[in-house]
Protein backbone atom coordinates (compact mmCIF):
# COMPACT_ATOMS: atom_id res chain seq x y z
CA UNK A 1 0.00 0.00 0.00
CA UNK A 2 1.52 3.23 -1.01
CA UNK A 3 -0.94 5.76 0.23
CA UNK A 4 -0.53 7.84 3.34
CA UNK A 5 -2.86 10.05 5.23
CA UNK A 6 -2.38 13.79 5.16
CA UNK A 7 0.56 15.56 6.72
CA UNK A 8 -1.63 16.81 9.57
CA UNK A 9 -2.62 13.29 10.58
CA UNK A 10 0.95 12.06 10.34
CA UNK A 11 2.27 14.92 12.47
CA UNK A 12 -0.36 14.39 15.15
CA UNK A 13 0.46 10.68 15.07
CA UNK A 14 4.11 11.44 15.65
CA UNK A 15 3.19 13.41 18.74
CA UNK A 16 0.58 10.99 20.08
CA UNK A 17 2.60 7.82 19.67
CA UNK A 18 4.86 8.59 22.64
CA UNK A 19 2.14 9.16 25.30
CA UNK A 20 0.25 6.09 24.09
CA UNK A 21 3.29 3.83 24.44
CA UNK A 22 4.28 5.36 27.77
CA UNK A 23 0.76 4.87 29.11
CA UNK A 24 0.82 1.23 27.98
CA UNK A 25 4.16 0.62 29.67
CA UNK A 26 2.82 2.27 32.82
CA UNK A 27 -0.22 -0.02 32.79
CA UNK A 28 2.01 -3.08 32.44
CA UNK A 29 4.54 -2.10 35.09
CA UNK A 30 1.94 -1.01 37.66
CA UNK A 31 -0.26 -4.04 37.12
CA UNK A 32 0.17 -5.17 40.73
CA UNK A 33 -0.67 -1.77 42.18
CA UNK A 34 -3.46 -0.26 40.11
CA UNK A 35 -6.15 -1.53 37.78
CA UNK A 36 -4.57 -2.75 34.60
CA UNK A 37 -2.00 -5.38 33.87
CA UNK A 38 -0.34 -7.24 31.08
CA UNK A 39 -3.34 -7.75 28.85
CA UNK A 40 -4.68 -4.22 29.05
CA UNK A 41 -1.28 -2.56 28.73
CA UNK A 42 -0.35 -4.77 25.82
CA UNK A 43 -3.58 -3.86 24.04
CA UNK A 44 -2.86 -0.16 24.58
CA UNK A 45 0.65 -0.50 23.13
CA UNK A 46 -0.72 -2.49 20.19
CA UNK A 47 -3.17 0.33 19.48
CA UNK A 48 -0.16 2.52 18.75
CA UNK A 49 0.74 0.08 15.98
CA UNK A 50 -2.74 0.44 14.56
CA UNK A 51 -2.38 4.22 14.67
CA UNK A 52 0.93 4.07 12.82
CA UNK A 53 -0.47 1.75 10.16
CA UNK A 54 -3.53 3.93 9.64
CA UNK A 55 -1.44 7.08 9.35
CA UNK A 56 1.43 5.78 7.28
CA UNK A 57 -0.24 3.00 5.29
CA UNK A 58 2.45 0.42 5.93
CA UNK A 59 5.20 -0.37 8.35
CA UNK A 60 7.43 -2.42 6.12
CA UNK A 61 8.15 -6.09 5.94
CA UNK A 62 9.60 -6.87 9.33
CA UNK A 63 6.49 -8.37 10.90
CA UNK A 64 8.11 -11.77 11.34
CA UNK A 65 10.33 -10.33 14.08
CA UNK A 66 7.22 -9.71 16.18
CA UNK A 67 6.41 -13.41 15.97
CA UNK A 68 9.61 -14.32 17.80
CA UNK A 69 8.94 -11.60 20.39
CA UNK A 70 5.55 -13.15 21.04
CA UNK A 71 6.98 -16.64 21.38
CA UNK A 72 9.66 -15.28 23.71
CA UNK A 73 7.07 -13.67 25.97
CA UNK A 74 5.00 -16.81 26.22
CA UNK A 75 8.06 -18.98 26.85
CA UNK A 76 9.33 -16.73 29.63
CA UNK A 77 5.85 -16.70 31.18
CA UNK A 78 5.75 -20.49 31.28
CA UNK A 79 9.34 -20.55 32.57
CA UNK A 80 8.47 -18.27 35.50
CA UNK A 81 5.45 -20.48 36.21
CA UNK A 82 7.60 -23.60 36.19
CA UNK A 83 10.27 -22.09 38.45
CA UNK A 84 7.93 -22.47 41.40
CA UNK A 85 7.25 -26.12 40.64
CA UNK A 86 8.86 -27.10 43.95
CA UNK A 87 5.58 -26.25 45.64
CA UNK A 88 3.16 -26.03 42.79
CA UNK A 89 2.98 -24.50 39.36
CA UNK A 90 2.51 -20.71 39.46
CA UNK A 91 3.79 -20.65 43.05
CA UNK A 92 4.80 -17.13 43.99
CA UNK A 93 8.27 -18.00 45.22
CA UNK A 94 9.63 -14.44 45.01
CA UNK A 95 7.02 -12.72 47.18
CA UNK A 96 8.51 -11.31 50.33
CA UNK A 97 11.85 -13.01 49.73
CA UNK A 98 13.82 -9.82 49.21
CA UNK A 99 15.65 -8.92 46.06
CA UNK A 100 13.91 -8.21 42.78
CA UNK A 101 10.20 -7.55 43.35
CA UNK A 102 10.56 -9.23 46.75
CA UNK A 103 9.78 -6.32 49.03
CA UNK A 104 7.19 -6.53 51.73
CA UNK A 105 4.32 -4.10 52.11
CA UNK A 106 3.01 -2.77 55.41
CA UNK A 107 -0.36 -3.93 56.63
CA UNK A 108 -3.30 -1.72 55.89
CA UNK A 109 -3.76 1.18 53.53
CA UNK A 110 -0.55 2.16 51.77
CA UNK A 111 0.35 4.11 48.64
CA UNK A 112 1.69 1.06 46.83
CA UNK A 113 5.30 0.08 46.32
CA UNK A 114 6.56 -1.08 42.96
CA UNK A 115 9.17 -3.45 44.37
CA UNK A 116 6.60 -5.90 45.70
CA UNK A 117 4.56 -8.75 44.36
CA UNK A 118 7.12 -11.45 43.63
CA UNK A 119 6.50 -13.16 40.31
CA UNK A 120 3.33 -11.20 39.57
CA UNK A 121 5.03 -8.10 38.06
CA UNK A 122 7.38 -10.34 36.07
CA UNK A 123 4.44 -12.28 34.66
CA UNK A 124 2.71 -8.97 33.88
CA UNK A 125 5.74 -7.84 31.90
CA UNK A 126 5.96 -11.07 29.92
CA UNK A 127 2.24 -11.23 29.23
CA UNK A 128 2.39 -7.58 28.16
CA UNK A 129 5.22 -8.42 25.77
CA UNK A 130 3.23 -11.29 24.31
CA UNK A 131 -0.04 -9.40 23.94
CA UNK A 132 1.72 -6.41 22.38
CA UNK A 133 3.45 -8.58 19.82
CA UNK A 134 0.39 -10.71 19.10
CA UNK A 135 -2.11 -7.90 18.55
CA UNK A 136 0.39 -5.82 16.59
CA UNK A 137 1.15 -8.82 14.42
CA UNK A 138 -2.52 -9.46 13.66
CA UNK A 139 -3.11 -5.79 12.74
CA UNK A 140 0.07 -5.70 10.68
CA UNK A 141 -0.69 -8.87 8.74
CA UNK A 142 -4.23 -7.78 7.97
CA UNK A 143 -3.06 -4.40 6.75
CA UNK A 144 -0.84 -5.89 4.05
CA UNK A 145 -2.40 -6.19 0.68
CA UNK A 146 -0.13 -8.78 -0.85
CA UNK A 147 -2.22 -11.51 0.71
CA UNK A 148 -5.46 -10.50 -0.91
CA UNK A 149 -4.12 -11.35 -4.31
CA UNK A 150 -3.25 -14.95 -3.98
CA UNK A 151 0.18 -15.84 -5.20
CA UNK A 152 1.14 -13.52 -7.99
CA UNK A 153 2.97 -10.38 -7.08
CA UNK A 154 0.76 -7.47 -7.92
CA UNK A 155 2.44 -4.49 -9.44
CA UNK A 156 1.26 -1.46 -7.60
CA UNK A 157 0.44 1.34 -9.95
CA UNK A 158 0.45 4.68 -8.33
CA UNK B 1 -45.65 13.03 19.83
CA UNK B 2 -42.28 11.35 19.49
CA UNK B 3 -40.59 14.43 20.90
CA UNK B 4 -42.92 14.41 23.90
CA UNK B 5 -42.13 10.76 24.60
CA UNK B 6 -38.42 11.45 24.27
CA UNK B 7 -38.56 14.40 26.65
CA UNK B 8 -40.59 12.37 29.14
CA UNK B 9 -38.11 9.49 29.02
CA UNK B 10 -35.23 11.91 29.44
CA UNK B 11 -36.88 13.50 32.46
CA UNK B 12 -37.53 10.15 34.15
CA UNK B 13 -33.98 9.07 33.51
CA UNK B 14 -32.66 12.37 34.81
CA UNK B 15 -34.68 12.05 38.01
CA UNK B 16 -33.32 8.59 38.71
CA UNK B 17 -29.75 9.66 37.95
CA UNK B 18 -30.07 12.72 40.16
CA UNK B 19 -31.44 10.58 42.99
CA UNK B 20 -28.46 8.27 42.62
CA UNK B 21 -26.03 11.17 42.58
CA UNK B 22 -27.57 12.73 45.70
CA UNK B 23 -27.44 9.51 47.66
CA UNK B 24 -23.86 8.74 46.64
CA UNK B 25 -21.39 8.26 49.44
CA UNK B 26 -18.44 10.68 49.73
CA UNK B 27 -15.43 9.95 47.59
CA UNK B 28 -12.85 7.69 49.19
CA UNK B 29 -15.02 6.50 52.06
CA UNK B 30 -16.26 2.97 51.41
CA UNK B 31 -19.45 2.01 53.17
CA UNK B 32 -18.51 -1.62 53.69
CA UNK B 33 -15.00 -2.76 54.51
CA UNK B 34 -15.66 -6.37 55.42
CA UNK B 35 -14.49 -7.51 52.00
CA UNK B 36 -11.24 -5.57 52.32
CA UNK B 37 -10.68 -7.04 55.75
CA UNK B 38 -11.13 -10.52 54.35
CA UNK B 39 -9.32 -10.29 51.02
CA UNK B 40 -6.65 -7.67 51.70
CA UNK B 41 -5.85 -7.25 55.37
CA UNK B 42 -6.35 -10.76 56.74
CA UNK B 43 -3.17 -11.78 58.52
CA UNK B 44 -2.96 -15.29 57.14
CA UNK B 45 -4.95 -15.49 53.92
CA UNK B 46 -5.17 -11.85 52.84
CA UNK B 47 -3.34 -10.91 49.70
CA UNK B 48 -1.16 -8.34 51.48
CA UNK B 49 0.27 -10.89 53.90
CA UNK B 50 0.10 -13.88 51.58
CA UNK B 51 1.28 -12.48 48.25
CA UNK B 52 2.59 -9.00 49.17
CA UNK B 53 0.30 -7.45 46.58
CA UNK B 54 -2.15 -4.61 47.03
CA UNK B 55 -4.19 -5.54 43.98
CA UNK B 56 -6.32 -8.59 44.75
CA UNK B 57 -7.50 -8.93 41.16
CA UNK B 58 -3.93 -9.25 39.91
CA UNK B 59 -3.15 -11.72 42.64
CA UNK B 60 -6.06 -13.86 41.51
CA UNK B 61 -5.18 -13.54 37.82
CA UNK B 62 -1.48 -14.28 38.02
CA UNK B 63 -1.13 -16.35 41.15
CA UNK B 64 -4.16 -18.26 42.33
CA UNK B 65 -5.54 -18.84 38.85
CA UNK B 66 -2.33 -18.53 36.88
CA UNK B 67 -3.21 -21.56 34.82
CA UNK B 68 -6.24 -19.65 33.56
CA UNK B 69 -3.99 -16.81 32.42
CA UNK B 70 -1.70 -19.30 30.75
CA UNK B 71 -4.72 -20.56 28.81
CA UNK B 72 -5.61 -17.04 27.74
CA UNK B 73 -2.08 -16.38 26.53
CA UNK B 74 -2.11 -19.67 24.65
CA UNK B 75 -5.39 -18.75 22.99
CA UNK B 76 -3.80 -15.52 21.79
CA UNK B 77 -0.83 -17.46 20.48
CA UNK B 78 -3.14 -19.83 18.64
CA UNK B 79 -5.06 -16.91 17.15
CA UNK B 80 -1.87 -15.38 15.81
CA UNK B 81 -0.81 -18.75 14.41
CA UNK B 82 -4.14 -18.98 12.61
CA UNK B 83 -3.84 -15.48 11.17
CA UNK B 84 -0.28 -16.16 10.01
CA UNK B 85 -1.41 -19.42 8.41
CA UNK B 86 -4.38 -17.95 6.58
CA UNK B 87 -2.60 -14.81 5.38
CA UNK B 88 0.74 -16.38 4.51
CA UNK B 89 2.45 -15.57 1.26
CA UNK B 90 2.03 -18.42 -1.16
CA UNK B 91 4.86 -19.18 -3.51
CA UNK B 92 3.85 -20.24 -6.96
CA UNK B 93 5.69 -23.30 -8.24
CA UNK B 94 5.48 -24.01 -11.94
CA UNK B 95 2.41 -21.90 -12.32
CA UNK B 96 -0.01 -24.81 -12.47
CA UNK B 97 -1.47 -24.66 -8.99
CA UNK B 98 -4.23 -22.19 -9.62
Amino acid sequence: MNWKMSRIVRTVTNFLIVPIIVFGIYLVLHGHLTPGGGFQGGAVIASSTALLIIAYGTLGEHEKDLSSVEALGLTLFILIALLGIGTTMFYNFLAGAGGVFGGTIPEGINPGYINTGGTIPLMNIFVGLEVTAALSLIIWMMSKETFVINSEKKEVKD
Amino acid sequence: MRKAIAVLALLILFVFLAMGAIEMRPFGEPEETEMDDYFLYDEEEGSQAHNHVNNVVTAVLFDYRGLDTLGEATILFAAVSGVLTVLRELKKEGGKDD
